[in-house]
């Protein structure tokens, strides 16, 4: 078991067009670390200066991390991660 | 025939946000090109002929979406409407119209409230389908995405529908509805096709 983490479209050119990743945490801070190890780069484009970047949403179980923690939001195996920029513009 | 070309572009401060990732460090160096039943012929590099290969120089759209989406912006004016076409994944067929609140609700900015977009994503995943048509309205610019828009586009298999109600506002009169790829921070402009 581990925790799933899905990837948008415009990210997967950095898990080889892959849809999800599986990686292992207790936080999601450790889980994308642990995803990064195999998905270089990844992880820089969720993050920016130890914290999420503001225009992607992360959701754990279906909330958004906004509001549980952001990266120490806790994660669990089984726990699906969803990675989803925002739609947004001027 | 006419040719529409997707660039590279390379990291400038202006649309750094998500243009960043065209670095050529990693971008596969792939191009491909198609053409289609009119003869408008589409070349791709990288990202664009990886994840959206079946890009074609014109959005083919019924016109009550068209409809709709020009009553959208006429009813949120002056602040800009956005909203989603969605329709079965890898078809490139808008077939549902899916207003999203503009949780900024600014006549200069605008952003899918994020529990909202969550919700549009589980829909379509359920579904299967994906997002075709981003539309927004520019309520004092033409209907050209912003500086900001690009920097932003992350959705790169749809097609960037921009309606603009600067000449008429809430009554009836011209608006101006534009479609465009945003790929690697490259915009293209593309041909409507109304569909009835």
């Amino acid at each position: 078991m581990s925790v799933e983490v899905r990837i948008p479209t415009i990210l997967r050119t950095f898990t080889s067009g892959a849809k999800a990743v599986h990686g292992n945490g207790a936080t999601l801070q450790q889980v994308l670390d642990d995803i990064e190890a195999r998905n270089p780069g990844l992880k820089d484009r969720i993050v920016e200066s130890e914290a999420l970047r503001r225009f992607v949403n992360v959701y754990v179980n279906d909330e958004d991390v906004r509001f549980s923690g952001g990266l120490n939001a806790p994660t669990a195996d089984g726990d699906v991660v969803v990675v989803l920029p925002a739609v947004a513009g001027g | 025939m006419r040719t529409f070309g997707y660039q590279m572009t390379t990291r400038n401060s202006k649309s750094r946000r998500w243009s960043e990732i065209c670095d050529d460090r990693w971008m596969p160096k792939i191009e491909r090109s198609t053409t289609d039943e009119r003869g408008l012929t589409v070349r791709m590099r990288g990202l664009a002929a990886v994840i959206a290969p079946s890009l074609t120089a014109v959005l083919k759209i019924a016109r009550e979406h068209v409809e709709a989406m020009i009553a959208h912006a006429r009813e949120d004016h002056p602040d800009e409407a956005c909203g989603v076409l969605v329709g079965p994944e890898g078809s490139d067929v808008p077939t549902r119209l899916v207003r999203m609140i503009n949780a900024d609700r600014s006549p200069t900015f605008f952003r899918f409230d994020p529990q909202e977009q969550f919700a549009l994503y589980k829909a379509m995943g359920a579904a299967g389908e994906e997002i075709v048509v981003v539309y927004h309205s520019h309520t004092s610019t033409e209907a050209y995405p912003s500086r900001t828009d690009i920097a932003l586009a992350s959705e790169p298999q749809a097609h960037y529908v921009l309606v603009s109600t600067a000449g008429s506002g809430t009554s009836d009169g011209p608006v101006s509805v534009r479609s465009y790829r945003i790929v690697d921070g490259a915009v293209s402009e593309e041909e409507i096709d109304v569909t009835e």
